[in-house]
């Protein structure tokens, strides 16, 4: 136990007035040639500082933001108290991978933005306070290993190594299931360890959570790809008493304009997949290439448009972001849009791209975009982006990075009988209990919703959890409570919408 | 880990495998690929499924060594054993009583060849096989593809062995005798360009299994995207086997090229450390 509870900050006259502490960084300039960790995390000090803003509310807005319910106030007060070792249990209490979410969730979206300081000045950090934790716990050894219930002789099957899957599977093991997770790829982690750079969201760590969940007795087989080696019937026939789908959202879209098929143009998927998965940054060390180029164009104005300007930056190239709306209505985290901006991404705002252009050798050569004025809003409420006419031109650039979102893949579903699908290609699983149209087949994470947050497919994780739980002790899968509880919820909204 | 339990050069260049993957064998079927990693470092390479043993366990492959990593796979041998296999990957071919066919395969494409032209000939059809090469000592399986062909024609660009000519001879004359109501042609993309251009005037549908470059093969990345019938498809997950006459070849090799800069630099570093992975950090 750290020795820290004697200099804590003295509390009660300070806690209004203190801004939110910063958290170091590596300069700009620095980390824009390395693939190290941007934000360098709050030292204890720092740590203790940010926890005594918390007003420790009693009916915390915050919980509400946060998808899973983590007890924030609780976490941060144990913080604050100094200990760490009780504030990591805490959270763990909720949440699979507190390192992970600490670093990436949007926070700005969910619990910070309800936190009652941010009316008058900025909210309590409470992502980076959850990241300390996380921290601590890795530098100073485990805090302890969660009981795990006697055998309850069922197996479940998951799809899957993504945060849904890995997080249905660690609860699952806790209850005392068997469970096996069937991984595509060489590693575990999904779209952590596939997508999400190192800079953002070192691999140790994403590494150091699938460990964690074999020592719970998970068994994790990769290179088993659902679909193929084994589809989810022969699941089901091989003694998988239930199963849980997790296959995430990976299908790169394209934006078929001409040019899209030349040597060159990635989508944001190869691209992160190469530098991430591969390791292609250390090519020849490691032997899977990528192209760097000298001047890259990244399309689109997303978390993963984000993380693949900045990793082409990194490898040495001049990057300009195109995106057809302005900045306000970026879909990407502010902090990441923040920091490729520091690190000297060039913001190419309402342009759109039209056409890429090759060489004889069938290389890019030139992308040709057109200026976009923002007109009526459109259904999602943003303003509409047209095409101001007559106003082509063209950049030369060698690399261009399609990051214009990703759709369902069709490899597992495609595959399985009688599971319901939307028009989409996503699997329609309810609500409340993830159940699929199959029999004994739970869904959940971006296959369902469509590309959406970690924390998100964390929750499904839980719910499927739950719900495989129920399931396989014969109970039904929501309690009459629960049914009350959806009842007047719905019944609640219906009246709202009438009275309007 | 997975075993190699055989290997068998057929040339300087040219070798064969065994590799023991249960999982993969269960489930394989003609026309399939699988993608290894060879450790750690490495990358992942999609290689045809040249045979398959179910009761074994076993994927045999065919590679012809290139590059850097097909260069280390060769040395690896009985005993030795790959970080990753992964498969079946792809759609399987689709094997009916078509009636006569002709299984063309063009250098180590004769090996992916094999077990579609050994499923066709199970399924009631007449096999006319052609195998086809650059010289005699690039010629493979002649023996094999023999026993399940009701006739073999072997070619050869020099004219070292069988008749000497390219591929596309005796798949003209075919054409023009009539009666063939399939093709199967798998080999390098310009073989597999030439075929598709000498049987499009007889409208005999040709199929043609594409080897694009690819990472993971499950559809995720978008890398071994091809154009065929003017539309993008994924050959990991929407082939490996198109109809030949939709394919836009050029745009295959193309794209085929894209690392030859980066194979080289990291096959020409491979030979200077003496085949030594470390001294690559
Ligand atoms: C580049 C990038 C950056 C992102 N940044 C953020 C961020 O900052 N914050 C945030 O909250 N969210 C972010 N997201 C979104 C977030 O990562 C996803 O919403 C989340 O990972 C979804 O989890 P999942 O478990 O549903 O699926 P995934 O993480 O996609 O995992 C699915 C897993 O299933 C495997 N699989 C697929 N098909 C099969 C099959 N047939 N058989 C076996 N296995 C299969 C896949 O290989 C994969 O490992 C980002 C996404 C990307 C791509
Ligand atoms: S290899 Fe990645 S999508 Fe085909």
């Amino acid at each position: 136990m750290p020795e820290v509870s004697n200099d804590k900050p003295e509390r009660k006259p300070k806690r209004p007035k203190l801004p939110r502490t910063a958290i170091p960084e590596q300069p700009a300039k620095v980390r824009a040639t390395n693939f190290e960790e941007v934000s360098l995390g709050y030292d204890e000090q720092m740590a203790l500082t940010e926890a005594s803003r918390c007003l420790q509310c009693k009916r915390p807005k915050c919980v509400l933001g946060c998808p899973v319910g983590i007890d924030i106030p609780a976490f941060i007060k144990l913080i604050e108290e100094g200990d760490p070792a009780a504030a990591i249990a805490k959270l763990k209490e909720t949440t699979s991978f507190p390192a992970v979410c600490g670093r990436v969730c949007p926070q700005e979206e969910q619990c910070e933005k309800l936190c009652i300081l941010g009316r008058k000045q900025e909210p309590v950090a409470i992502g980076r306070l959850e990241r300390y934790a996380a921290d601590w716990e890795a530098a100073n050894g485990p805090s302890g290993k969660p009981e795990i219930a006697a055998s309850k002789g069922k197996h479940v099957g998951v799809v899957g190594s993504g945060p849904a899957g890995v997080t249905c599977a660690g609860e699952l093991a806790k209850m005392g299931y068997d469970v096996t997770i069937y991984e595509a790829l060489h590693k575990p982690g999904g779209v952590l360890v596939y997508g999400i750079p190192e800079f953002r969201l070192p691999k140790d760590i994403v590494q150091r959570e699938c460990d964690y969940v074999e020592s719970l007795g998970v068994e994790i087989k990769l290179d088993h790809v659902i679909g193929r080696t084994m589809t989810v019937d022969q699941m089901a026939e091989n003694g998988h008493d239930a199963i849980f789908l997790a296959n995430g959202a990976g299908l790169p879209a394209f934006m078929n304009i001409p040019g899209e098929n030349l040597n060159g143009v990635y989508s944001a998927n190869e691209f992160l997949t190469r530098s991430n998965l591969m390791k292609a940054y250390r090519f020849p060390e490691y032997d899977t290439p990528i192209k760097v180029g000298k001047k890259v164009a990244v399309i689109g104005g997303g978390n993963v448009a984000m993380d693949a300007a900045r990793t082409a930056l990194r490898l040495g190239a001049e990057v300009h972001l195109i995106y057809r709306r302005s900045r306000e209505e970026m879909p990407a985290r502010n902090e990441e849009i923040h920091h490729a901006e520091e690190e000297g991404i060039i913001f190419d705002l309402l342009t759109n791209p039209t056409q890429i252009l090759g060489d004889q050798e069938g290389w890019v050569e030139e992308i040709e975009v057109v200026d976009m004025e923002l007109g009526e809003p459109d259904a999602s409420g943003r303003r509409r982006p047209v095409p101001r006419e007559g106003s082509e031109r063209r950049i030369p650039v060698d690399v261009v990075i399609v990051s214009v979102g990703t759709k369902a893949n069709p490899l597992l579903t495609k595959s399985t009988s009688g599971l319901e699908l939307t028009g989409r290609g996503n699997i329609v699983a309810d609500e409340h209990t993830l159940l699929t149209s199959k029999e004994g087949v739970f869904a959940g994470g971006d296959i369902v919703t469509g590309a959406a947050t970690v924390i998100l497919a964390m929750g499904a994780g839980k719910l499927a959890a739950r719900s495989i739980d129920r399931y396989l002790q014969g109970q039904p899968l929501l309690t009459p409570e629960e049914e009350e509880a959806i009842q007047a919820a719905s019944d609640k909204a219906a009246e709202t919408a009438a009275a309007k | 880990m997975y075993k190699i339990l055989d290997k068998v050069d057929y040339s300087d260049d040219v070798y064969m495998q065994v590799i023991e993957a249960p999982a993969v064998a269960a489930a394989a079927q003609p026309g399939q690929f699988i993608v290894l990693r060879i450790h750690e470092e490495g990358e992942r390479i999609p290689l045809t499924i040249a045979d398959f043993d179910r009761d074994k366990g076993t994927i045999t492959i065919v590679v012809q060594a290139i590059g850097k990593s097909t260069r280390h796979l060769q040395k690896l041998g009985k005993g030795d054993s790959l970080a990753n296999f992964i498969g079946p990957l792809g759609i399987p071919s689709e094997i009916e009583n078509y009636g006569t066919v002709v299984c063309a395969g063009g250098g180590v494409g004769v090996a992916p060849v094999y077990p579609i032209a050994r499923a066709l000939k199970e399924a009631g059809n007449k096999v006319i096989s052609i195998v086809a090469a650059r010289n005699e000592k690039l010629l493979l399986w002649q023996d094999k593809m023999g026993e399940i062909s009701d006739e073999l024609i072997v070619t050869t660009d020099d004219g070292s062995c069988g008749r000497h000519c390219l591929v596309t001879e005796p798949l003209q004359e075919l054409c023009e005798t009539g009666g063939i109501d399939l093709i199967y042609a798998i080999g390098p993309g310009i073989m597999m360009k030439f075929c598709c251009k000498t049987t499009e005037p007889f409208g005999v549908k040709t199929i043609v299994s594409l080897n694009s470059i690819m990472v993971d093969g499950t559809g995720m990345c978008g890398a071994c995207r091809v154009s065929v019938g003017g539309e993008t498809k994924f050959v990991c997950v929407d082939g490996p086997e198109f109809d030949g006459h939709q394919v836009d070849f050029d745009l295959l090799m193309s794209r085929q090229r894209q690392y030859l800069s980066q194979e080289k630099e990291s096959l020409d570093l491979y030979v200077e450390c003496g085949g030594d992975q470390r001294c690559l950090k």
